[in-house]
């Protein structure tokens, strides 16, 4: 009985994600007899590549990381020279820093929480085969495919205040008496940003953590239910633990991801009202395009910074999950 | 989870489910809807969820006043051409990455990784400068060029993710047998990885289809622009035309729906691959 109740559960289908990675150390070092033959052909097949990044990427970030600290504007190029810290200065007296501060805690840790939970139970629930659900699956991992800015663009519709769907939905509900200028207001616009940036992401949530499950053994079930164990205690006790290291390298890669993601807010509010929706990175955008190279290389320096220290947890966390699988 | 399912539980699951599946088709529909109604009636009250009568008059009038087959013709060669020539190019990094140990590898692996966690916007000033410099802004080679190098390192890192799925021994075979390495990477290794070739040139091509900023900042003349840079112009004046707005986005989004619809399964394979191995 416990046999046929367990075949309920599909074989893997979303392969990749919880399989162990190829690591250099799976893979069989080759001694060919020509080694400098042997370094020729690495070399044509990388260099295409490496040089496309190099110059189109990697080029400019490194001129951008001198331009902050220098008088680069766009109104005035005759003069570009050295300020040192000046940019730096003018981001951190500018009155909006404080609200950009706040706004991007708030866009990360508002977005991120309801995107893991949610993302979390559709893939829990998604285990189980039932029919139609690759068309389930197809239909909800969609938003995937569609640009941030479009998202932003329908949104904005939707939370419109006068023809607003939100609007008429809520007051169809009961739960409010006249429409919302959601938009005009700071807070209300936070609100509705972070709503539109939790239906776009939850679908990657999902993907992670479904591809997690699949990779947990039957045996770990046939276990936990031999001893009794219910629902609550089995997900807590053998779920969890087990996919322990892909939530946390999912979420690491979320909270980098949702830092520098301008794409919703730019598409809903453009950072306004009067700037107060801006995070770091639609703000820098748009110092970009007001033509302050130097101000903007100084802020795109921030956030930079600001990345390396996610990048240093998630890097030491993918080394600590090599470590233990190995 | 794998025991037998109550039956609350399955109430429970199934409730969810099936209102995660409303919330998420529910702003496709909205758009879409909107788009189908005549211009007046998309401003009237009582909010109309299905309209009495269609009408396609905001698509026409978004190819009669707006250049919008313009846009779309730049988007639609500007991403394939990046996301074919980055594919191509991704495929030999890719290789050699997954089949050979070398000493500047982990470097290299690394500086792929940090292009993903470092936004591309962040160079948006000096790109515009640097590109000035060479005469290609407002061109679609520039931006092609820009995107190919965006494109390349997720791209290689998916495709290594596939190559290393496939055994060595197919193609030491081949060599055994008289090709060349490059003549064994293309007569036999290709052939077996054809659809992560496709995912991949899918998902190239939807995130150049998608792409913004760089494509703003580096388009201005209305003959060069993508459907990003278009639809960007479009909400920079004051009055949102929300009509021929909702027909651009249902034009946007329905070719990513049906690429993503053909390959949806190995992009969320090269996805998860790419993303947890980093």
């Amino acid at each position: 009985m416990t046999r046929s109740t367990y075949e309920q559960v599909e074989r893997p289908s979303l392969k990749g994600g919880a399989r162990p990675a190829p690591t250099t150390a799976s893979q069989r070092p080759r001694r060919p007899a020509f080694t400098a033959r042997r370094g020729l052909v690495i070399a044509a097949y990388m260099a295409p590549a490496v040089l496309f990044v190099a110059v189109f990427i990697y080029y400019p970030m490194l001129r951008g990381s001198q331009m902050a600290f220098r008088h680069w504007n766009l109104t005035d190029l005759t003069d570009t020279s050295w300020v040192g810290f000046e940019n730096f200065q003018a981001i951190f007296t500018d009155p909006a820093w404080s609200t950009v501060l706040s706004n991007t805690a708030l866009w990360v840790f508002a977005s991120i929480v309801p995107q893991f939970v949610i993302g979390f139970a559709i893939a829990l629930w998604l285990r189980r085969r039932f029919r139609f659900r690759g068309l389930y699956q197809a239909l909800v991992f969609f938003p995937w495919a569609i640009s941030g800015f479009l998202i932003g663009i329908l949104f904005r519709w939707m939370f419109n205040s006068e023809f607003g769907v939100v609007n008429d939905l809520l007051e169809k509900a009961g739960l409010i008496d006249e429409p919302i200028a959601w938009l005009a207001d700071p807070k209300t616009a936070m609100i509705a940003v972070i709503v539109a940036n939790i239906w776009y992401g939850v679908t990657f949530f999902s993907i992670m953590i479904l591809a997690a499950l699949q990779s947990i053994p039957n045996d770990l079930y046939e276990a936990a239910e031999l001893d009794g164990a219910g629902k609550v205690r089995t997900l807590f006790q053998v779920t969890i633990p087990y996919i322990r290291m892909t939530l946390a390298l999912t979420v690491l890669l979320r909270v980098i991801w949702i830092f520098n993601f301008p794409d919703i807010i730019f598409g809903m509010t453009g950072g306004g009202p009067n700037n107060e929706t801006h995070i770091v990175t639609t703000w820098m955008i748009t110092i970009t395009q007001q033509g302050d190279y130097g101000k903007a290389s100084a802020l795109g320096l921030i956030v930079v910074a600001v990345l390396l220290v996610f990048s240093v947890f998630y890097l030491m966390a993918t080394r600590e999950k090599k470590g233990a699988s190995s | 989870m794998i025991n037998k399912e109550s039956l609350p539980g399955r109430v429970t699951r199934v409730t969810f489910l099936a209102l995660w599946l409303v919330v998420t088709v529910f702003p496709l529909y909205w758009i879409t809807i909107t788009s189908l109604k005549s211009p007046g009636d998309i401003f009237t009250f009582p909010i109309a969820y299905w309209p009495e009568h269609f009408s396609l008059e905001n698509y026409a009038g978004l190819f009669s006043n707006a250049q919008f087959g313009v846009y779309l013709t730049n988007s639609l060669i500007v991403a394939t051409v990046a996301g074919a020539v980055a594919t191509a190019i991704s495929m030999l990094s890719a290789y050699v990455l997954a089949r050979f140990e070398f000493r500047s590898k982990s470097a290299l692996l690394m500086a792929a990784l940090i292009t993903q966690m470092i936004p591309t916007f962040i160079a948006l000033g000096p790109l515009y400068l640097m590109m000035t410099e060479l005469k290609l802004v407002d061109n679609r080679l520039g931006l092609i060029l820009v995107y190919v190098g965006v494109c390349i390192p997720f791209c290689t890192v998916m495709l290594r993710g596939f190559f290393a799925n496939i055994p060595d021994a197919l193609e030491e075979a081949a060599m055994i047998d008289g090709l060349s390495r490059f003549g064994a990477l293309f007569r036999v290794l290709l052939p077996v990885m054809k659809p992560g070739i496709i995912a991949a040139f899918i998902f190239n091509f939807v995130n150049c289809w998608n792409e913004l900023f760089l494509s703003v900042t580096l388009m201005n003349s209305d003959d060069n622009k993508t459907i990003p840079t278009a639809l960007n112009g479009f909400i920079s004046s004051f009055n949102i035309d929300w009509g021929s707005m909702s027909a651009a986005a249902v034009l946007t989004i329905l070719p990513t729906m049906v690429l993503f619809a053909f390959a949806s399964r190995h992009i969320v394979q090269g996805l998860t691959s790419g993303a947890v191995k980093g």
